[in-house]
């Protein structure tokens, strides 16, 4: 089977509002990042071009196709698009290499969630009949899910709140971040609550922009002589729409998925990991069974700021480049979609030599 | 089991979600531009085409547009519709001509209403110029041109339209 190198990334500045800026606007930047990346012109220059939004976000039908303006489809090109984050275009584009049907591939991720009200735009992703016409925000059925795991006395709001520090220490790092910082856990702890038991610090800022990648087969990426990393493993599952029927306080789904990836057959040395919530990074770190020698979010993860339908493809990207850069050998990225970790994703990423 | 008469076959979940539309940067600049009463474009780097209403970037090239460029109200049928249904709350009557028209020194068409002509002498390659709202009721808005008419030049081959530089039919 071929195997997958990811050879560039970048991503945008994680802003509370992109201003005027259209969805074209904000991902050409990125594009022409991983295009310099790997010495190449436009997307006319890989096999393959596979695109992650969701035209809720800025409310209007196939805004995602305005989006391919950015590429320069002329002549046509081969591209496809996900209604989820660029993390599951990076899936279908893994399998197309894989199948042998390309050799190369162009991933991207964007949204401009600023133009609506988020939470409540996101419960329209809920099941139609009983839980959408509820209007339930997720912020909300968050708070469900962080009560359910305060009260199995598996975590506790010290234990948030350490996240939240952790992350917004990390993020000092991370020149894209919306949200840095130094804050003790006591100080957190003394803020207002939210949505019991959330404070607004449990939430991850959510902000506008998009992120770019490029992935290909080891020999591609040797005649690009770019520094890469080897996606040794890649995998997603979902657990049912019914919150009522799901373990709210585990993540089975992302077990599943990191048992099929590989993420036990080596050390974890960095874990990038999707958790809007800050209970969340508790229940995924359990469930990839990360140990105290792995270090969880060095970039800061969403808490240095949530691009939408692009943070995914960016915790990816985030381990990219500290194995390019030989910062670290093997860690695992995860991304998440739905309410309450529905869809997790885990890849396993390796150095190379 | 409830009689079928209770039985629940539907419910109504209407969904109402408001946003803020922005329109993008370039676009933003070309509303702003026609509310002064001139019709900008954007030129791409790599392949010189002209686009209008402009994007911020050239579709064909993948790259972004910067350079503006100013463009004439005069320009060419590309294609054409005669419409014979009403436009809900619209005051233009049926049938009415709805084309495709590129202005001279742009390179892709956009679309607009026909008038002051006799519908069944449109066609493909007639030369046409904006009637204007007055002044004061311009908004940032395409339709500060209340239609286009045509105007007497002879037709552009249909290989040129598309083509024409600012300057027009005689440049
Ligand atoms: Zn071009």
């Amino acid at each position: 089977m071929q195997q997958i190198a990811i050879v560039a990334f970048s991503q945008s500045d994680c802003l509370a509002r992109a201003g005027a800026a259209n969805e074209v606007e904000l991902i050409m930047p990125q594009l022409q990042a991983v295009y310099a990346q790997v010495g190449i012109d436009n997307a006319q220059d890989v096999d393959f071009v596979c695109s992650g939004s969701c035209d809720y976000l800025q409310g209007a039908a196939f805004a995602f196709v305005a989006g391919v303006d950015a590429l320069g489809a002329v002549p046509p090109i081969k591209e496809s698009h996900v209604e989820m984050d660029a993390a599951w275009a990076l899936y279908e584009a893994v399998l197309k290499i894989r199948m042998g049907h390309a050799d190369s591939a162009l991933l991207y991720g964007f949204a401009k969630s600023s133009s609506g009200e988020l939470p409540i735009v996101l419960s329209q992703q809920l099941d139609p009949y009983y839980l959408a016409p509820l209007w339930v925000d997720t912020v909300s059925l968050a708070a469900l899910q962080a009560r359910l795991l305060l009260e199995s006395g598996l975590a506790s709001e010290r234990d948030m709140a350490e996240v939240v520090a952790r992350s917004r220490r990390n993020a000092l790092d991370n020149p894209h971040a919306r949200l840095s910082g130094s804050v003790s856990v006591d100080e957190l702890l003394a803020e207002d609550l939210f949505v019991s038991p959330l404070r607004r610090a449990d939430c991850a800022p959510v902000a506008d922009g998009a992120a770019a990648m490029i992935i290909c087969t080891v020999e591609k990426a040797r005649e690009w002589g770019v520094p890469y990393a080897l996606l040794s493993g890649i995998d997603h599952r979902i657990e049912t729409h019914n919150l009522g029927m799901r373990d709210l306080t585990d993540s089975v789904s992302t077990r599943l998925a990191a048992r099929a990836a590989g993420v036990e057959d080596g050390p974890v040395e960095v874990a990038e990991l999707y958790a809007p919530f800050s209970h969340q990074e508790i229940i995924l770190s359990r469930a990839l069974e990360l140990g105290d020698d792995t270090r969880v979010n060095p970039s800061g993860g969403v808490f240095a700021g949530n691009l939408m339908m692009a943070s995914g493809l960016s915790r990816v990207g985030e381990v990219f480049r500290r194995i390019a850069a030989g910062e670290i050998r093997r860690g695992v990225a995860h991304a998440t979609s739905g309410p309450c970790l529905q869809h997790n994703l885990v890849a396993v990423l390796e150095s190379a030599s | 089991m409830a009689d079928t008469a209770d039985t629940i076959t539907g419910i109504e979940c209407p969904v109402y979600l408001q946003y803020h539309f922005t329109a993008g940067r370039a676009p933003a600049r070309f509303l702003t531009r026609i509310k002064e009463g001139v019709l900008s474009g954007q030129r791409c780097p790599r392949c010189s085409n002209v686009y209008i209403p402009p994007r911020g970037s050239c579709p064909a090239c993948g790259v972004p547009t910067e350079e503006e460029v100013e463009l004439p109200d005069k320009g060419t049928v590309q294609s054409f519709t005669v419409v014979a249904i009403p436009i809900p709350n619209n005051p233009i009557k049926p049938p009415f001509v709805v084309a495709n028209l590129v202005l001279d020194g742009a390179n892709i068409s956009f679309i607009h209403l026909l008038s002051e002509c006799e519908n069944s002498e449109v066609r493909i390659g007639q030369r046409v110029q904006a009637v204007w709202k007055p002044r004061e009721e311009w908004g940032y808005a395409m339709d500060n041109i209340r239609y286009f008419r045509p105007i007497d030049e002879p037709d552009v081959p249909v290989a040129q339209i598309g083509k024409l530089p600012v300057t027009g039919r005689e440049g």
